[in-house]
């Protein structure tokens, strides 16, 4: 038995659920919510995560589902990354949440492990950091006191903190559909396939007579958590596409990094050469896609 | 605390299993310890290897990165299912692992076995590309991988051949 006992609780709906966290929070019970259990299953295993309760949302049909309503795609937190991976309705209005599922882990990882689950977690190297960040997401947090929807730029706080109250449960996440016309890209580096991502990096762009506008670049894996290069979109906004242009963004990009992670994986001062080597074939990518 | 008993009902390899069990126990423990179903390997215990991977509801997923109170209510499908019991034959993926040398020390196969039974049943005629797309989250210590590779093109010829019945034949 590796993990470290917990009681164990699987609500089968979402307000049982959020009742549950109530009590649990008055009871000064530590519990973690369980999604799909693929980056807690093994904190719990190495025992870096001991928490006294589960509340395992897997019961929770309501929160698995995916659906286009009012501009945006909505994806409820429960829904699985493999089910995203084969949506036609994602692929067809949101290619990069989608090509970014992809990167995620392995197939097996994407069958059990939650969209909701990957949000929530807050991790730096985590693909759908750069995604919320670039497309603007809002996830969906409902508490006690009802429901919040917060911004990807407010919702992500620090290292493995994400703005979602102990009392409280990621619902679903909303991504607008991506507009016609618009070019994007998503790249990252990695030691082995599936593994997280030392750099990574996602771009939006379209163009305006023949000049870059809209240039969204989000950088991952990197910081503590997902940002947005914005010295770097500045430079190109309004430029004609080059390949001289895009290296000199890349440069741009790389400078204006906060100080990267240095770890295990990679010195910070790699991590900056794949973020201008990343950025600038992003930006090759995203520009031919414009079409 | 008082961690409280969970009860768990399953179906492994079509037939149902109840038992209660504590909590924390994770899906490849309950297999191989409750059930005595020790086909599912234990390799790295937090997701790495591949060696637990399992079918739950037709799916590929890591046994040991899921709390078997999570598969509450699954259909769940492991390596003990894939030969014919009644006439012992192997399934072909497993025939083909072994005409194609898949395997030297044999720890890994299992999770091998079951994630290639999951690419099948999707993509009869995947491509080298999609085999190694599919087989990223195995790792096998022994063979290089191009057998296991070779192993799988050549079950998958056979599967299309239609000599044996196709994957998730019993799920």
């Amino acid at each position: 038995m590796k993990p470290a006992p917990f009681d164990y609780y699987a609500p089968e709906t979402l307000e049982d659920a959020v009742a549950l966290l109530e009590k649990l929070e008055d009871d000064d019970v530590e519990a973690k919510i369980l999604a799909g259990g693929q980056s807690l299953m093994p904190m719990l295993s190495l025992r870096m995560a001991r928490p006294e309760a589960l509340v395992d949302l897997g019961k929770i049909k309501s929160l698995d589902y995916i659906r286009e309503e009012g501009g945006n795609i909505s994806i409820g937190a429960m829904t699985s990354k493999r089910a995203v991976e084969d949506s036609a309705l994602i692929r067809e209005k949101q290619p990069l949440l989608h090509a970014a599922t992809l990167h995620i882990g392995h197939r097996q990882i994407r069958n059990q492990g939650t969209v909701g689950g990957s949000f929530a977690h807050a991790d730096p190297a985590a693909e759908y950091g750069a995604i919320a960040q670039a497309l603007g997401m809002e996830m969906v947090v409902v508490g006690p006191d009802g429901e919040r929807v917060v911004v990807a730029d407010d919702f992500y706080i620090s290292f493995l903190t994400a703005d979602i109250d102990s009392t409280e449960v990621l619902t679903e996440v909303r991504a607008p559909v991506m507009a016609a016309g618009t070019g994007w890209a998503f790249q990252e580096i990695c030691r082995r396939q599936g593994d997280l991502a030392i750099a990574g990096t996602a771009v939006t762009l379209r163009l305006e007579n023949g000049n870059c506008t809209d240039v969204v670049i989000a950088v991952f894996g990197v910081n503590a958590i997902a940002a947005r290069l914005g010295d770097a979109e500045q430079l190109l906004n309004g430029k004609a596409p080059s390949e001289a242009l895009f290296r000199e963004a890349g440069r741009v990009a790389s400078a204006e990094l906060d100080e990267p992670i240095s770890d295990v994986h990679a010195s910070g001062e790699y991590r900056r050469d794949l973020v201008a080597t990343l950025v600038r074939r992003c930006l090759l990518e995203a520009v031919e896609r414009v079409g | 605390m008082t961690a409280p008993q969970q009860q768990v009902q399953v179906t492994v390899n079509s037939v149902s299993y109840e038992r209660v069990i504590d909590p924390r126990t994770t899906l490849v423990d309950f297999l191989r310890h409750e059930l005595g179903l020790t086909g599912t390997h234990v390799g790295c215990e937090h997701g790495v290897c591949g060696a637990c991977t399992i079918l739950k509801d037709g799916q590929a997923v890591r046994s040991c990165l899921m709390l078997a109170a999570q598969a509450d209510g699954a259909n769940l499908q492991t390596v003990e299912s894939l030969r014919n019991v009644e006439t012992g034959e192997l399934h072909p993926i497993q025939q083909a692992f072994i005409d194609e040398h898949g395997l030297q020390c044999g720890f890994c196969t299992p999770g091998f076995l079951m994630s290639t039974l999951d690419l099948l049943a999707e993509n009869p005629d995947p491509s080298d590309e999609q085999i190694k797309d599919a087989l990223d989250g195995n790792l096998c210590r022994c063979t290089g991988y191009q057998s296991i590779i070779r192993s799988v093109r050549l079950a998958a010829a056979r599967v299309r051949g239609g000599k044996v019945a196709g994957a998730h034949g019993s799920a």
